[in-house]
């Protein structure tokens, strides 16, 4: 049989993890040129939102201290990476990669994007507008993978290859973020629950990805 | 099958998500098995990071927080390679590091442990790959640290790191941590790793024929990541052909 080295285990990210990924969090300054949550410059094309939301754990307790990632497709539908065969194009102002920490007192996260575009999925079907999201945190053996879906998409989601491969129907909702406005401002938020809560939240999706 | 598309995660090569010894994962592991779609577009690509984004002592932690002088403590080079399962070299992925300083003390403000912080030491660095997948950064040994498990529960000294590399399903953070160290076997964090094999694809080798006489020990360190499939034929392209 032909060798396959084993991936290299995972490990918590910990308690301390921005000093590594958000330092400025952390309390200190190190690097001149800082990653974070703002995805867009002046010259980003698409419909500017917000994503905010908070982590709960198994007993409704917040989980404040965790760290996020989300990748996510410009708004016309186009990952910013060479293996996106997509006739689509990239918008040199739009990485679609940002991070953050959740706030150690609120408990809350946000990023600053565009809404995504719809992307092609296999069988010429049609992936609805969705964020990919990474979550790393103490007592996190491995980060968890789930997708940000939006509630005024209801038609593309019900067509998404992901969320209709969700079995348990009742679970899809918890990958869907809901729309409101704020002084003028398009916020999605999108709560995430690492298990059932005693308040009747329900665990969100993970994905094995 | 997608272009690109990643092998599947050996769920047996890491830690479960409940491991009740290390007793925070507890209350923060999911009840419910993941789901395994098949890999999208959006798996298989990921964040590009350009050299030009850094700084040129990122990857230097004993030099890029001195304030008024060195820090205190062993003066050490890490590195190796970053391969995918195939044995393929990773190149431009985004390594990122963070660790106590020699005292075991994170600057952090959330780190309340009585030895004290080092002036002259942050604690994070970073770096791409190059065309080899090779990396290097240079550091402090850090020391290892209490932390509330049990009521004396000590980690292992460790060096956090976080790859980000060519596809997000490829996203992985881990720790590094020293060889010889009598913690490791006790630490139930190192522990959450099924078996001894794994652990021991934790911890830094001594690589003396690569120390820096009169200035710095060196350790190796290699890191695997999920390798992508061949598509050697015609296949069911996103939005392409069929």
């Amino acid at each position: 049989m032909v060798t396959r080295f084993p991936e290299t285990p995972s490990q918590t990210g910990g308690p301390y993890v921005h000093i590594g990924l958000a330092p400025h969090q952390a309390g200190f300054d190190v690097f001149e040129n800082n990653f974070g949550n703002d995805l867009v410059s002046g010259d980003t094309v698409g419909e500017r939102i917000t994503i905010e939301g908070r982590v709960f754990d198994g007993s409704g307790t917040l989980v404040r201290d965790a760290l996020l990632e989300i990748w996510q497709a410009n708004a016309a539908g186009k990952y910013a990476h060479r293996l996106d065969p997509q006739d689509k194009a990239v918008d040199p102002a739009f990485r679609g990669w940002g991070r953050t920490g959740a706030d150690f007192d609120s408990g809350v996260f946000e990023f600053h994007t565009v809404k995504p575009g719809p992307v092609a999925a296999d069988g010429g079907r049609v992936q609805a507008p969705h964020i990919c999201v990474a979550i790393f945190a103490r007592g996190i053996n491995v980060g968890l993978h789930t997708r940000i879906y939006f509630d005024d998409e209801a038609y593309r989601n019900a067509a998404d290859p992901i969320l209709s491969a969700i079995e348990w129907e009742t679970r899809r909702r918890t990958l869907i973020a809901k729309r409101s406005e704020r002084d003028g401002k398009v916020v999605y938020t999108f709560d995430i629950r690492l298990q059932d809560t005693p308040d009747g939240g329900a665990e969100t999706v993970f994905f094995d990805i | 099958m997608t272009i690109g598309e990643f092998v599947e995660r050996d769920a047996t090569a890491h830690p479960p998500a409940l491991t009740p010894a290390y007793k925070t994962s507890v209350l923060r592991s999911p009840r419910n098995a993941l789901i395994s779609p098949r890999n999208t577009l959006s798996e298989i690509t990921g964040p590009v990071f350009g050299a030009d984004e850094l700084g040129e002592k990122d990857n230097d932690l004993i030099l890029n927080f001195a304030k008024d002088g060195l820090p205190i403590g062993e003066r050490l080079v890490v590195h190796g390679y970053v391969r995918d399962e195939f044995g393929n070299p990773v190149s431009g992925a985004l390594v990122e590091v963070w660790q106590a300083n020699a005292g075991g003390r994170y600057r952090h403000k959330k780190d309340q442990y009585l030895a004290p912080i080092d002036p002259n030491f942050g604690g994070c660095g970073r770096m791409l790959t190059d065309s080899n997948g090779y990396y290097v950064f240079r550091t402090i040994k850090p020391g290892p640290y209490p932390w509330a498990n049990d009521t004396n529960a000590w980690r292992p000294a460790h060096i956090h790191m976080s790859l980000s590399a060519d596809g997000w399903a490829q996203r992985l953070i881990t720790q590094l941590y020293f060889e010889g160290d009598p913690l490791i076997e006790r630490c139930p964090i190192a522990r959450t790793i099924p078996t001894v094999d794994q652990v021991r694809s934790l911890i830094a080798q001594e690589d003396p024929a690569n120390n820096m006489p009169f200035d710095a020990r060196t350790y190796r360190f290699d890191v695997t990541l999920r390798g992508r499939r061949a598509t050697f034929f015609e296949n069911a392209l996103p939005g392409g052909a069929r």
